[in-house]
């Protein structure tokens, strides 16, 4: 059963579009709600009239901070909350100022979506506008919180070893600049909250559900129960089916708190769907990174140390996350490399922008890219092939398990198991990287200059010598990836009178098939097919504890919890059975169809044994120390000088996810999160103008990709290593294939154009930004010139410590 | 997302169409294909009291050739219509050339060439394609004053706006006979394939006994306010042989001309760059399509 690449349980319905939704979900009364959100990026908040408003056609109520007052609380950090950082939490309704385009002012409830949004536009709110400060790297025009004038949030502070010592002793210095864009997750589904209060909710008798939250269902429920001091056991929350997460979705927004509160004020159903338009500039951002980075290496390439400064821009609050993001960067900076010595400071820097949280491979997609960029150009400064300077400094497997020397998420980073440099080896060789050593020949150019189809021949000359309009370029990157966050997840198996087996976890399925994981799970432990095992999920009601499905934790957590919950219910089940059959369990066979057979022809079906009750177990799985993935991503793109496209031509991904359950499954996750990291690479920026304006309002102005974007893609699991630390030997698969793309597409772009220390990087690389790099090294010289082995580039501070 | 309230009609004939016009003027918006007017809507970028609903007018979705050898596209001929069309591909190859890259089909299969044209944004291929065209656009009004026809170059007067004023039908447009030997070429740059292009082009020529060029036109879209013909460049291939170094000069010419816009997608110098790039490639394209020189003998 685990290993098998069966078919995902849940697709039926949902291919026949019989899957209920938020929006699926209508109940009699129900109201509809809008959000009113500030068009400005800073300003003070004077009085709001909502006379007019509440006057409109259909409208049951308004609600401002002014009605709420009593009610508006801070939204809490879930993941490793710090009492330092209390002061910049969001409130459901901004108070006395907006900070970001977007942010809540008001909540409209009418009788329908359309009467609510007519009824929005009268809404007359007094905003004193104030200068907005939107770049995280210069001294702010303002201070978005009066007592931290320069808008540090919080500064992080991480590393292992001397490294004035090691740089001191260096052979040479490699220095990077490297900024990643701010993107969010854009799941096809928006979110959206139907608030339903049984009568007498508002006095303090019966219960309020919510449809809806997804992602951390039972801590949500915490949060607002807090939030409304109300005990837990009076709200329910209920995950529908889901539209993709990735990070973004189902965190506690305002509109958590606020549509309930709004059910509850009005005694009747309230529905709220987050339309694209408020989407874009209401969910989480994420990504938005500067990195100063400086390598030390030794007369062979070896890198003594690694430093880095670090900027992120964390919005205007912080939200659920709190400085989450960056906490990962700095953790995991140092990759699957030895190093003697590191050091890492992030500036955690507020601006006017949407707030920031996690988005798939959270502060590991920036992080590797800086990282693998500065290796590239490591390799170009020293004459060293790129995969060679790699294999002399990767981690080794006989260094396992290996103390990284810096902390995440409150948990001191230990790599578990992996075999590095053979994933690297593999990943040359399947894909041919070729030898990149500087001076050989094949250096970035496309054989005859043209592109693949023959056509469009540019002819542009370039200094007096004919430089190829189409040239190609080659990009890898190693990376290691942290799976199974803990501290819990839990598992109820039972068998009902039918005879079948019934799971329920508070894990949940954000689309990526954990109904059909954990079956599948669930069926091994139990020696039955997987078929016809329910999963039951996303239901605070289900099961008491549950932390949910982030952070590549469903199958190594909710997956080790039902296979001990099954494991337990196996003996119970064969105690009973060995009674019946009067015979020893020992002699006693399950089989796929849920018939148990005695060594003496006795037999009797799982129903049998389920007639009397009491076969029912739960199992809470904890885990002390995260699982470690690895891989290697690999790029070949195609740049058009002329007009900076960049096409990647050919992805390859080579991964280690220790035991796999179902291959499918894995497949998907990698190929949808290669296709979302080519996005963050080529093509997707939240933009803002220097007034805090969001320019990224629709899917004209933020670019993902579409299916002609997504290249051929060649993936291959590489086994290996399963995790030691749970019984499963399973590792995290979903941020596996986002992980390492953007520093393979940077690497190859730089491939491609050339190189030189001094020039920025940044993603994505859009086509302006390659036509203006391409233009730059034109002027200085013949793009992508091959440079003498070990020639460092103009402005290389060679050997000068940092 | 929900447009704000406004009154439907849905007439069956022109006249009721112009009645309902005259009647409510800037108060109305037609709807053809709503593949620009229902995101405007649902956004309230627009609020008309009275949305008049053109799909039921059948009279205005003809399209074919017409008696003069051109080919006559009426305003509810959508885009895809023309795409499936093998008469229309032979009849006019350049127009032809340019409809897979506008949107995606789904648009195209409701989205109108009449839309697009009054719709007007400045990065729209048929505004490149009917002025490499010389196409006429044929508008109506309430009250029988006859119709007007208006050229291509007198049609985009700025952004999002055209000839045709709020209480006006364009009613069809027409593409002139395609010269036999007219050599052309079609160009645009996107990030993705099927956004709104950062430029393009669309040009013809033709070759003169001499073997210069002649009665050369380029379509340019996506670089100014509206639609543009590269006068400048035209020039340079007017009466020249053509070859690599007039189509250079061309280009040069054209980045010399445009006047872009810097906005979020791009900046006027990358656009004016790309103008240059991609009306050398077109007049390339165009001269290789038949065989370049050697064409001149087949
Ligand atoms: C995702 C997306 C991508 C797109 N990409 C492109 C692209 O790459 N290139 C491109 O060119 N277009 C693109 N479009 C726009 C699309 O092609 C246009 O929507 C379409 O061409 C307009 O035609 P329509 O029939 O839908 O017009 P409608 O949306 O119905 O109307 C548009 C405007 O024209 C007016 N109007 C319509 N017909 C008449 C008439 N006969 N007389 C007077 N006024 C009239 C309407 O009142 C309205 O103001 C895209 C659209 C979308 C949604």
């Amino acid at each position: 059963m685990i290993g098998r690449s069966v078919r995902r349980l849940e697709d039926p319905r949902r291919l026949r579009g019989e899957g209920v939704y938020v929006d699926d979900v209508h109940l009699s009364g129900m109201l509809h709600a809008t959000v009113v959100r500030s068009p400005h990026a800073h300003a003070r908040l004077r009085e709001i009239d909502a006379a007019a408003a509440r006057a409109a056609p259909g409208v049951a109520a308004v609600f401002t901070a002014g009605d709420l007052m009593d009610a508006l609380r801070p939204i809490p950090i879930r993941l490793v909350p710090d009492d330092r950082l209390l002061r910049y939490l969001q409130h459901p309704l901004a108070i006395d100022r907006v900070r970001y385009v977007g942010e809540p002012v008001a909540l409209v409830v009418a009788r329908s979506r359309a009467a609510a949004e007519d009824a929005a536009e009268r809404v007359e709110v007094g905003f004193e506008p104030l200068p907005a400060a939107t770049d995280a790297g210069s001294p702010p025009p303002a201070a978005l919180f009066d007592y931290t004038p320069d808008n540090v949030a919080s500064l992080i502070e991480e590393g292992f070893g001397d490294p004035d010592a090691a740089f001191a002793r260096a052979h040479r210095i490699v220095r990077l600049t490297f900024r990643t864009g701010r993107h969010t997750a854009v799941p096809m589904e928006t979110r959206g909250l139907v608030a339903a209060p049984d009568r007498g909710a508002a006095h303090g008798r019966g219960r309020l559900t919510i449809w809806g939250p997804t992602k951390v269902t039972h801590f949500n429920r915490g949060v607002l129960a807090a939030m409304l001091g109300w005990p837990e056991h009076r709200i329910r929350l209920v995950e529908p089916e889901v539209g993709g997460g990735f990070g973004a979705r189902g965190e506690f927004y305002p509109e958590d708190f606020l549509v309930p509160c709004a059910a509850l004020r009005l005694g009747r159903p309230v529905k709220w769907i987050e339309d694209r338009v408020e989407h874009l500039s209401a969910i989480n951002h994420s990504r938005e990174q500067c990195y100063e980075l400086a390598l030390a290496l030794d007369p062979d390439g070896r890198f003594l140390g690694l430093r880095a400064e670090m900027t992120n821009d964390m919005g205007a609050y912080l939200r659920t996350h709190g400085t989450v993001v960056p906490g990962l960067s700095a953790g995991m900076l140092p990759g699957p490399y030895e190093m003697e010595a590191y050091r890492c400071r992030v500036r955690c820097v507020l601006t006017n922008k949407t707030p920031t949280g996690t988005y798939r491979a959270p502060g590991r997609f920036e992080c590797n890219a800086a990282r693998e960029r500065l290796i590239d150009r490591a390799a170009r400064v020293t004459g060293i092939d790129p995969v060679e300077l790699r294999m002399r400094n990767l981690i080794r497997p006989e260094r396992m398990p290996f103390a990284r020397g810096t902390t995440i998420l409150g948990e001191e980073v230990e790599y578990d198991s992996g075999d590095y440099p053979h994933a690297l080896a593999e990943a040359a060789s399947l894909s041919g990287f070729p030898s990149r050593v500087r001076g050989e020949a094949g250096d970035g150019e496309a054989p005859d200059g043209k592109a693949p189809d023959g056509k469009a021949p540019g002819g542009k000359e370039a200094g007096g010598r004919p430089a190829a309009r189409y040239r190609s370029g080659w990009g890898l990157a190693c990376f290691v990836e942290k799976t199974g966050t803990g501290p819990f997840e839990g598992a109820r198996a039972c068998l009902d009178r039918s005879g079948a087996l019934v799971i329920a976890t508070g894990a949940a399925d954000l689309g990526q098939g954990l109904e059909t994981c954990l079956a599948q799970i669930a069926g091994d432990a139990l020696g039955v097919d997987h078929v016809g095992i329910i999963v039951r999920h996303g239901d605070t009601d289900l099961i008491p504890h549950g932390v949910g499905s982030f952070a590549s934790r469903g199958t190594v957590m909710a997956g080790n919890a039902v296979h001990a919950a099954v494991s337990q219910l196996r003996t119970r089940l064969l105690e009973r059975a060995a009674a019946r059959l009067e015979t020893e369990v020992s002699d006693l066979v399950i089989e796929a169809d849920g018939v148990v057979r005695g060594a003496g022809g006795g037999s009797c079906t799982l129903a049998d044994l389920a007639a009397e009750p009491g076969l029912e177990t739960v199992h809470y799985f904890r885990c002390e120390r995260m699982a470690y993935s690895h891989g290697v991503a690999v790029a070949r793109v195609r740049v058009d000088t002329a007009t900076g496209l960049v096409v990647p031509e050919r992805i390859w991904l080579l991964y280690d996810v220790g035991r796999v359950v179902n291959p499918g499954l894995v497949a998907g996750q990698i190929e949808g999160g290669i296709a979302q990291g080519l996005g963050g690479a080529l093509l997707e920026e939240l933009r803002y103008d220097d007034a805090g304006q969001f320019l990224s309002g629709s899917f004209m102005d933020y670019l993902l990709p579409g299916t002609t974007d997504v290249p051929s893609i060649v993936h291959r699991d590489l086994g290996g290593s399963p995790s030691p630390r749970n019984p499963l030997g399973v590792k995290g698969a979903g941020e596996v294939g986002i992980a390492g793309i953007g520093g393979a597409i940077a690497n190859a772009v730089a491939d491609a154009l050339g190189d030189a220390e001094g020039d920025s990087d940044r993603l994505p690389l859009t086509s302006e930004r390659v036509w203006a790099r391409a233009r730059a090294m034109e002027a200085a010289g013949s793009p992508g010139s091959p440079r003498a082995p070990g020639a460092p580039a103009a402005g290389a501070g060679a050997a000068a410590p940092a | 997302m929900k447009p704000a309230p406004f009154a439907y009609r849905d007439p069956d004939t022109v006249d009721e169409v112009l009645a309902l016009l005259a009647e409510h003027g800037d108060d109305a918006k037609l709807l053809a294909g709503g593949q620009s007017l229902g995101p405007m809507l649902n956004m309230r970028v627009v609020s008309p009291a009275v949305v008049v609903d053109l799909n039921r007018v059948k009279a205005l979705a003809g399209r074919g050739g017409s008696a003069s050898g051109g080919f006559v596209i009426g305003a509810l001929v959508r885009q895809a219509d023309l795409e499936d069309d093998p008469a229309f591909a032979a009849a006019q190859p350049l127009a032809a050339a340019a409809l897979p890259f506008i949107a995606h089909r789904p648009i195209r299969n409701r989205g109108t060439v009449a839309g697009s044209l009054v719709h007007a944004d400045p990065a729209a291929e048929w505004g490149g394609v009917v002025l490499a065209l010389d196409a006429r656009i044929e508008v109506r009004q309430a009250g029988g004053a006859s119709p007007r026809t208006v050229a291509a170059e007198d049609f985009f007067t700025g952004i999002l706006e055209t000839a045709v004023e709020p209480d006006e039908l364009l009613a069809e447009i027409r593409l002139p006979p395609w010269p036999e030997d007219a050599r052309w070429g079609f160009r645009e740059f996107a990030r993705r394939r099927g956004d709104f292009a950062l430029a393009g082009v669309a040009c013809r020529f033709e070759v003169d006994g001499a073997g210069g060029g002649r009665s050369v036109r380029i379509g340019l879209f996506g670089v100014g306010d509206t639609a543009v013909r590269a006068r400048r460049a035209e020039a340079v291939l007017e009466g020249e042989t053509p070859g690599p170094e007039v189509f250079a000069a061309a280009a040069a010419a054209v980045q010399d001309e445009v006047e872009p816009l810097d906005d979020g997608h791009a900046s006027a110098g990358y656009r004016r760059h790309l103008a240059g790039v991609l009306v050398e490639d077109a007049l390339a394209d165009a001269w290789a399509r038949n065989g370049g020189d050697e064409g001149e003998a087949a």
